[in-house]
Parts: C-alpha cells; structure tokens; sequence
C-alpha cells in the first residue's frame, strides 16, 4: 500500500492549467475542511485521547501503573511473540516472494490470493482454527495431551495465532520490488561464478532492503498489537498469557482504566513510531525512483 | 527473460516423486509453511464442521441469535464501509489534489487504523464517545448514545475500515490525468460536471473495490467492536465475540458453524474483491 506523493504542485491559485468556468475558490477551503473535520471525529480525537487519559493524574501514578507485575509480563510476552514471528515469517515471506517474483507460472494470482488470505480472515475465526488443531478435542488433542505439551491457553498457542496475522506482510511488500529489480543482475552475477547464497546476500538483499523492512516494520506492529486471534488462544489468563492488547482490555473490563491507558499509551506510541518509520521509508524509495 | 528454472519444466515421463525432488527449497518453504500455517487449519475447521449433521449444521448457522449477530455484523459493516468510500475518496482528492499546511502529517496518519493495535482503538473510542467522553458528552443532551450500543460499533467500524478506502483510491487519483478535466472545462463543463461525469465513472471501480476491503475488514474485526459495543444478545452482539462467546462455553460446534459461515464470507469477498480490481484495471490507461 505505498502511495507517491504527488511531485507537481495544484492548488486552486495555479495560473498555468486551465480554469474550470466558475472556479470557486471556497470549494477547496471547504473540501479540506470536511476531509479533516471527519479525520479528527474518527482518528485524531481518540487518538490524543489516548496520551491524555494516560496522564490525566501526572506521571506519577503512570509510572506506578507501569512498573506492575501483571504489567511487566504483558510488556515481555508481547515482545517475545514479536522476536519470534519476525524471523518465522520473513524467511517465508523471503522464499514465497521469491518463488512468485522469480517464475513464471499459470494461476499465481491465485497463490497472491492465498498468501493474503490470513488478512480477509477475522481474527477470532483464525483463533478458532488453532483451537479446533491443538485444542483437547482437536485433530493433535490427543498426540499432544499424551506427550504433555500445552498449546492452547499457552505461549505456543499465542505464537501460532501471532504468526498467522502477520504472515503475509514481507511477502506483500518484497514482490513489487524483486518484479521491478528483473533478475539480470542475478543472472549476471551467477555468470561470474556466484553461489545462490552469494547472489542473494549481495545481489538480491540490497536491492530490495527498503521493502523488505517496510514488511518487517508492518509485521512487527501486527505481532506487537494483535487481538483477536491470540486473544482466543490464549484464554486470557492475567499474569500467564495476557499479551498487552489484552491487558488492556482485560484492565479497561476490571475498571481499571488508568492501568488500561498506561498500556495503550506504549502501544499508540508503537503506532506512532511505524507510521514515522514507514513515512521515512517511503521518502527513501521514492528517491531511488527519481534517480 | 531466457532462462526458465528446469525444476518448474513440466516432463511426463519422470514420475511424481522424481519432480519432487527437483522443486527448489524456496518453493519447498513456502508450500511447507503455507500447509502447516494456512490449509491443514482451514482443513480442520471445514472437516469438523461436516460432522454435523446439515440439519443441524443449518440450525446452529440460522438460529435466531446467530441470525441477529448477522445483522448486526453486515449491515453495520456496510453502513460504515459505504460512509467512507464517500468520505475516504474525499480525503483521497483533498490529498492529491490540493495543497495546505501538515498535508503530509495528515497523509502520513491515514495509516494509522493499520498501526493501532485494535484493543487501544476500541478503548480509546469507548472512552471519547460514552456519556462523558469528549464527544460523546456532546451528543448525550441530543439523546443520542455511542459507546456500548450499535452506533458504538459501527464507530470502531469506521475507523478501522477509513485506510483501506483511501489508500486504495490515492494512487488511482494521482494517474488520472488532468488534460481530460481540463478538456472538459474547456468545453464548458463546471467543476461539478467535471467530477459527476467525467473523474467519477473510471473511479467508481476503485473505490468499489476500497470499499469492498474495508467492509471484509469491518466484517471481521474483533478487538475494538468487542470493547465498545455492550455484546447484549439481539442489540449489538456481533458475530466474531458470538463465536468467541461460544467457546468459552465449550461448544465448539456452535462455535465452528459461525466461523464457517463467517470464512464462507471472507472467500467470497476476496474473490469478489479480485474481480473488482480486475475491472478497475480495464480503465488503467497503462
């Protein structure tokens, strides 16, 4: 979903286009007006609302709200889930990206499709489906209860249902960019006696490293921030397997709303560091364009 | 573009697990990871719903609770995808078309239902538009309530949709090009005109498709509807917390019936969703 910034200038004040008759000058005014008028009602109110409920009582009580066990737990569960689905699903975004970009075959819209089916399916359904594997009654109930390993209402679980959510993400955003690099370098390379490793360590890997950490960027913030499906998984038990979107739920339904904030104050901060980090990146690729 | 990989050459003669042998391990990644990640749980759930029997099957999938979180979910989800693609493709004009100061704040933060985890969203949104929330302390003197009610959800809606419209309408408006507006100007057409009869009809594709998204997305969201909405049976009850509902309760079949029905949805939308770019890109002019 990269979007170019427009380059040329236009605004209602151009005098080298030609006028539309009766150019009114209050229409962009008033465009603009609604555009961010319904932006703030569904985007920017809640979003400062979040940092102001955090720290309507001062950074005291903030910080105690921080420093809580339950709190603690949830900061580091998140961030392992994270550590783990990252490596999981760039070595498979690498190799699907590579597989589609690189061969020619008949029905690979189907295989994109496939391979962004984990967007379209709602969270709780993919939830669902690792409970109905690994769950007491499901297909590897039995195997699993008879070997002692807990995945569901456990950590596994979690990562299973972490890694499903952020699957597609690196494959989406290296295809673009491996189709447009063309594969002559590669082959060039591969003329002069380069192994595959070599190719692609010196080759490929620098040639698609913005988008590869566009996708990464997006990978981590869906793996940080998931819900749903890790929600069902994990039963949501507090201080065991309660990630931090579900201590903030789970906090904001024991009325602890100030706790509820605390958390959701780190995670909008998240938010807020991948949208800079992919506005950065943006900027980044589309210099290489210009030049 | 000369050489094709010998592994993807198609030979009758070798047997299957010759070829097999000859797949390159990049494939072998994807295939393995995509089985065990993707197909075998799809599988699953597909295989477990077919133990029931189809009556029952059909009586779990319309009882009349679930058909009531039905409602609930699509038509909501259509009113609030259909209110962005009139007010996500606004967004996407004033961005591309006009210049004003913190544009690119502004464009930069369209994402940002992507990049907030859905719990914080639902949580703030509760907080903003209940009874004595910034916004919703407004609209209480009105008699109208939002948080923990249907609007409350088809807010959530709204805004995790709002992206996926305007991102999906952006790069189309920035490739129209202007010598067809302007043509049009010179041959008398009024602002309005211009936009009714000659930028709109090559859009509407697009912003079909942004909207068909963002309804698939709407559909399917959990975290935020669950935290705003007051989950009462019959009133605002969608379907995902139905089926999360059900398993905390043990019953997987009726939790895997409305998962079904839910999935059956999502593929359709996705196909349905194909078939829209596919007739948007017959307008590409590329």
């Amino acid at each position: 979903m990269t979007v170019d910034k427009p380059s040329f200038h236009s605004s209602a004040s151009d005098t080298d286009i030609a006028k539309p008759k009766e150019q009114k000058s209050w229409v962009p005014i008033l465009l603009i007006g609604i555009a961010i008028a319904y932006l703030a009602l569904v985007q920017y109110i809640p979003a400062i609302n979040v940092f102001v409920q955090a720290f309507s009582k001062g950074v005291g009580p903030f910080l105690s709200n921080l420093t809580r066990p339950a709190f603690l737990h949830a900061a580091w569960l998140t961030l392992l889930l994270a550590v783990i689905s990252l490596p999981l699903n760039t070595v498979f975004g690498l190799c699907a990206a590579w597989a589609i970009a690189r061969h020619k075959f008949p029905g690979r819209a189907v295989v994109l499709s496939i391979i962004d089916l984990p967007f379209s399916i709602s969270p709780v359904v993919a939830g669902l489906m690792i409970v109905l594997l690994y769950g007491r009654n499901g297909w590897f109930g039995p195997w699993l209860q008879a070997h002692d390993i807990k995945i569901i209402f456990a950590f596994p679980g979690m990562v299973l249902a972490t890694a499903f959510v952020s699957m597609p993400f690196v494959a989406r955003e290296v295809i673009p960019v491996l189709e447009e690099f063309g594969k002559d370098q590669e082959e060039a390379a591969r003329t002069l006696g380069a192994k595959d490793w070599q190719i692609f360590w010196r080759v490929t890997l620098p040639s698609i490293r913005w988008g590869l950490l566009y996708g990464l960027i997006l990978t981590n913030a869906r793996a940080m921030g998931e819900f749903g499906a890790v929600s069902v998984v994990s039963g949501n038990i507090g201080d065991q397997t309660q990630s931090l979107p579900l201590f903030v739920e789970d906090a904001y339904k024991q009325y602890e709303t100030e706790a509820a904030f605390s958390a959701a104050v780190l995670l909008a901060l998240l938010a807020v560091v991948t949208l800079v980090l992919k506005e950065i990146l943006e900027r980044k690729t589309r210099i290489k364009d210009v030049e | 573009m000369t050489t094709v990989s010998p592994s993807l050459e198609v030979e009758r003669k070798t047997p299957f697990w010759k070829k097999l042998g000859r797949v390159p391990w990049t494939w072998r990644i994807t295939i393995g990871y995509l089985t065990v990640m993707l197909f075998i749980p799809i599988i699953a759930m597909f295989l477990k719903a077919s133990t029931e029997p189809p009556a029952r099957f059909w009586a779990i999938a319309t009882s009349d609770v679930a058909l009531a979180t039905y409602n609930v979910t699509f038509v909501t989800a259509i009113f609030a995808a259909l209110l962005n693609g009139v007010f996500g493709t606004l967004i996407a004009w004033v961005l591309v078309r006009y210049d004003f100061p913190l544009k690119r704040v502004i464009d930069a933060t369209v994402d940002l239902p992507f990049a907030l985890p859905t719990s914080v969203a639902g949580l703030t949104l509760a907080t903003v538009y209940s009874d004595n929330g910034w916004i919703g302390s407004l609209l209480a003197p009105l008699g109208i309530k939002v948080s923990f009610t249907r609007t409350g959800v088809a807010v959530a809606m709204i805004f995790i949709s709002l992206p996926f419209i305007v991102r999906t309408v952006q790069p189309v408006l920035q490739e129209m090009e202007r010598e067809i507006e302007e043509a049009s100007w010179c041959l008398g057409a009024s602002q309005w005109q211009t936009f009714w009869k000659v930028i709109l009809p090559p859009l509407f594709p697009t912003i079909l498709t942004g909207v068909a998204l963002g309804f698939s997305r709407a559909v399917g969201e959990y975290g935020s509807t669950v935290i705003i909405s007051s989950n009462t049976p019959y009133q605002d009850l969608i379907a995902p917390v139905l089926i999360f509902q059900r398993l905390e309760q043990y019953d997987y079949s009726g939790a895997t019936v409305i998962g079904i029905v839910l999935l059956s949805i999502s593929l359709v939308l996705l196909l349905a969703i194909n078939f829209l770019q596919a007739w948007a890109r017959r307008y590409d002019s590329r």
